[in-house]
């Protein structure tokens, strides 16, 4: 096991950019996630990684060593690639063993390795399988088995669980986040599905256009996203975004939306009277019924049983509203609700960056 | 199947389509079938049964004469040699090339593709001249070298475009998990690449035995010695030499069929890669 | 890159090795394609250049003289030529229509289910299989009358005044290479088209059908429109294929009679073998390329226009 180190690495395709100067340090056994929209260079930063695609400038150490000029097979490190890349003229048992063969390792210790990883992941009955005559998810397991066998510094994963059906995948998920509980291996996940990131990681990385966003555990992601993008990336149903303009009138600071309702902001927030700011609300920080004077019109209702979810309209933008049992409101009707000034996130609309009170 | 046709168009309708697939099942197999009845029609009931479709009795004799009495086994022999050593360079040097242009990405990659498909378009006929004085200049005509170098070089173009179609029919995962697990870029070819190529390596030495076997012109040109000659030119030149024994060279015509047929039948499932391929190969 | 001077490598090493593995990368690719590539520009360009040459060049039993343009100008009146011309023109054409529509019909027959249709398959692609000389020779043996059925047949349905080979009329001789050139490249067409078919998602033909749509107008609204790129590409390559081959004709007919079949290849072979006038059969050669390339620019203009409109 070892920590993989990656500072000011650079990306280029000719005149290209695809990664600029990114640095990023994961700890011994930490299970990190790159998370982004697809084209956001989190494949090639992992694919880097693997010794896959070269580095244009930078440099990249897994523990001490730098990789930069290293082959991929001499990096010590085990993929799950997300079309398996199962060897398909090989059984379940060749394909596991067959990095353990290649390192010359004996016989009849492959076979041990090799039948203890197939027997955590349920293969054992399949070893003598090819891969076409596996499911979809059994596949998986078998992509998986291959890189446990190893037992490499590190787990690189390249979205690994999207070709399965959402219900597996969901399965899959706690499945892998057990197998490092138990194996506690370096890995590095990349996914584009943020409820993955959120629910796997100890910390995420969020990217965009090939620059780092944030770095940071799940909620501190949730809860403090440093700017417009991650805001609305990480969480679901997403943040609601309002365009306002700030009333500051001595101590009390407000944000007047574009119909005139106000709704109160913390007063240590950095921010002069008439800026223009946008304001970040979660669905669930949004209470309903609250004598508090905002008023919505309810569009659409979505009753989920546990939960109702609305779609409403405040100063013309949509407002999706998270609220916990059910209703009997109508589409149509309007709905008074109220916000909390300590849920509401402030960004800077130029910028995007998150403008946070002042200590 | 779209619904809602009454009984009647329907039962109509299936008529004209097996009746389409009648017609062109007998208008394939009918010459064959021909040639295959001559070939067993004794020499006494040519000209009185010539026109029946079966004659009141078959024989061998005329492939027994073929075969002992005539060049031919000579000429298939030839036409063997020149046929399976032009697939097997062919298939190596097209699988080298076919990797190439399929796996890397380098300067002058696009010219050597039009350049390729440029030769495979181009009418063989223009290069019989120069070849034909070339050749007799290198002293390689009445050789089955010769041929074998000029087949060579004509399917090149088509079977690389072939090999790199299998090439890219093989996820880059693949080589890449193979080069994470500990293979080097040659072991990965080696353990991986190629035996997943295999079938495609052998649908390649199919086409190109196919053509080999059937080319006329350069080994008719080139080739007048009979101990040199191939299958094709032994039969056209039967025809001029002796009366013609039609029993005889219909004999040969069935054997000479036999292992295109063959060859056919293994290719059955790469028709539509291959053709497409080399769209331009008969 | 330098600043990123590491505890392994030097920057001058680190320089080194990628260099190194840059110029591998660049010179890997090249080595598996030479033996192909010298393969093509010994047999195939270095004679091509040749045969250019050669067409300036008069050649008699044991030297050859330059005479400029002088072959060039005799193709000009060569009668003889012209009327390979025609000809070229006539197999090339009738060959294409046929091989194409039934070729069509057929793809259109095999896209449907059936019953035994593999087999079917299997019978109706093989006249592909079988070489050429030997095509020739099957269906110049069905036109024999004293082994084949064809002018018995023919006279019975009354076609014919008598039984007679209709490789020997020069003015009916054209149809028997054609008709067995028809026999032998339907598959080629078939196939290819057969393939295209088969990529039309099926979803297209119901929404076309649940819009209304009757067979005749779900044909010529979504088949053919997703056809016409392979028709394109393939009817432009098979005619240069049809035009310039020789072996059926040259089998069947020689050329003959009086050079009712000679068509501009196998003027060019015959030319250049049998005798032996290897300049005046390059200058042809030149000529018949020149042609082709001609054609070739054409069709891709006017399936240019026709995209831009479609």
């Amino acid at each position: 096991m070892a920590s993989v180190t990656i500072t000011n690495v650079q990306k280029n395709y000719g005149a290209m950019n695809v990664l600029s100067a990114v640095d990023l340090s994961i700890a011994d056994g930490e299970f990190v996630v790159l998370v982004g929209p697809s084209g956001c260079g989190k494949s090639t930063l992992l694919r880097m990684i693997a010794g896959l695609e070269e580095i244009s400038a930078g440099e990249i150490r897994i523990g001490e060593r730098v990789v930069n000029d290293v082959a991929p097979k001499d990096r010590d490190i085990a993929m799950v690639f997300q079309s398996y890349a199962l060897y398909p003229h090989m059984d379940v048992a060749s394909n596991m063993g067959f990095s353990l063969l290649l390192r010359k390792t004996a016989k009849d210790l492959v076979f041990d390795r090799v039948g203890a990883a197939a027997k955590r992941l349920g293969l054992d009955v399949f070893l003598q399988r090819l891969p076409r005559q596996l499911s979809g998810g059994q596949r998986q397991r078998v992509a998986m088995g291959r890189a446990i066998v190893r037992d490499p510094q590190v787990f690189l994963f390249d979205e690994p669980l999207s070709n399965l059906d959402a219900k597996l995948r969901v399965h899959m998920r706690t499945e892998i986040k057990a197998l490092h509980q138990q194996l506690k291996t370096t890995s590095v996940y990349v996914t584009h599905d943020q409820v993955e990131a959120m629910t796997m990681a100890d910390r995420i990385v969020v990217m965009h256009d090939g620059v780092i966003q944030q770095v940071g555990t799940p909620l501190e992601l949730y809860d403090h996203p440093a700017n417009l993008f991650v805001a609305g990336f990480i969480g679901s149903p997403g943040m609601n975004f309002l365009p306002a303009v700030v009333n500051r009138r001595d101590v009390k600071v407000e944000a007047q939306l574009s119909d005139g309702q106000t709704i109160a902001l913390n007063a240590e927030l950095p921010v002069e009277d008439g800026e223009r700011i946008t304001l970040g609300i979660r669905p669930e920080n949004i209470e309903v019924g609250s004598s508090d004077a905002l008023e919505v019109k309810i569009q659409v209702i979505e009753p989920l049983g546990l939960s109702t979810q609305f779609y409403t309209t405040l100063a013309d933008v949509q407002v999706c509203i998270y609220a916990m049992g059910r209703t009997d409101r109508k589409p149509g009707d309007a709905m008074r609700i109220g916000i909390r000034a300590g849920d509401v996130h402030v960004f800077n609309p130029a910028t995007g960056q998150r403008i946070d009170p002042a200590a | 199947m779209i619904a809602g046709r009454s009984h009647k168009a329907r039962i109509l309708g299936s008529i004209g389509l097996y009746g389409a697939v009648a017609a062109y099942v007998i208008f394939a197999l009918f010459p064959l079938f021909w040639t295959l009845k001559i070939s067993v029609t004794p020499q006494s009931l040519l000209y009185s049964e010539g026109i029946t479709l079966w004659p009141s009795s078959a024989t061998w004799e005329n492939y027994k004469t073929v075969l002992r009495a005539t060049d031919f086994p000579r000429y298939f022999l030839n036409s063997v040699i020149v046929s399976v050593v032009t697939a097997v360079l062919v298939t190596i040097i097209a699988s080298a090339a076919g990797y190439a242009m399929s796996r890397f990405s380098f300067r002058g990659k696009t010219t050597v593709a039009v350049t390729l498909l440029l030769t495979q378009t181009f009418p063989l006929v223009m290069v019989i001249p120069p070849i034909y004085r070339i050749m007799g200049e290198l002293g390689l005509t009445n050789s089955l070298t010769g041929l074998i170098i000029i087949y060579t070089a004509f399917n090149i173009a088509f079977a690389t475009f072939l090999m790199q179609s299998f090439f890219d029919g093989i996820p880059k995962d693949l080589e890449e998990a193979a080069m994470i697990d500990g293979c080097s870029r040659s072991q990965a070819l080696r353990r991986v690449i190629i035996p997943l190529t295999l079938p495609g390596m052998g649908a390649t030495l199919g086409f190109v035995f196919t053509a080999a076997w059937s080319e006329l012109l350069f080994a008719l040109m080139l080739i007048s010695s009979d101990s040199q000659k191939t299958f094709a030119v032994g039969l056209l030149t039967f025809i001029g030499k002796f009366a013609v024994d039609w029993g005889q060279m219909m004999a040969a015509s069935v054997l000479a069929l036999i292992p295109a047929c063959l060859f056919f039948g293994f290719l059955q499932r790469y028709l539509v890669t291959g053709l497409t391929a080399g769209a331009v190969k008969g | 890159m330098a600043m990123q001077s590491t505890a392994a490598l030097t920057p001058q090493q680190e320089r080194r090795a990628s260099s190194r593995r840059r110029f591998s990368a660049a010179f890997e690719p090249w080595l598996y394609l030479s033996p192909a590539l010298v393969l093509l520009l010994v047999v195939l360009v270095v004679p091509l250049i040749f045969g250019v040459s050669y067409s300036f060049r008069k050649f008699s039993a044991f030297k050859s003289d330059y005479v400029g343009l002088a072959q060039y100008k005799a193709l000009l009146s060569d009668p003889v030529l012209g009327q390979a011309l025609m000809n070229t023109l006539w197999w090339t054409v009738a060959s294409l229509f046929l091989q194409f529509f039934l070729g069509l019909g057929l793809a259109l027959l095999l896209d449907r289910p059936f019953f035994g249709k593999k087999v079917v398959q299997a019978i109706v692609f093989l006249p592909w299989a079988v070489p050429s000389f030997l095509s020739g020779l099957t269906w110049a043996w069905l036109f024999n009358p004293i082994v084949g059925p064809l002018p018995h047949w023919l006279f019975a349905l009354g076609l014919k005044s008598e039984p007679t080979n209709i490789l020997s009329d020069p003015a009916t001789a054209m149809w028997g290479p054609i008709i067995a050139n028809v026999w032998f490249g339907v598959p080629f067409f078939a196939i290819t088209l057969l393939a295209a078919l088969k990529s039309i998602p099926s979803e297209l033909h119901e929404a076309a059908a649940i819009d209304g749509a009757n067979p005749w107008q779900r044909f010529t609204r979504v088949t053919l429109p997703f056809l016409a790129p392979t028709i394109a590409i393939t009817v432009m390559l098979r005619t240069i294929w049809i035009a310039t081959f020789a072996d059926l004709i040259y089998v069947m007919t020689e050329g003959g009679p009086a050079g009712s079949t000679n068509t501009v290849a196998t003027y060019i072979y015959v030319s250049a073998f049998k005798t032996l006038d290897k300049g005046y059969a390059s200058a042809v050669a030149v000529l018949l390329l020149a042609l082709l390339i001609l054609y070739a620019v054409v069709l891709i203009r006017i399936r240019r226009s026709l995209v831009r409109y479609s």
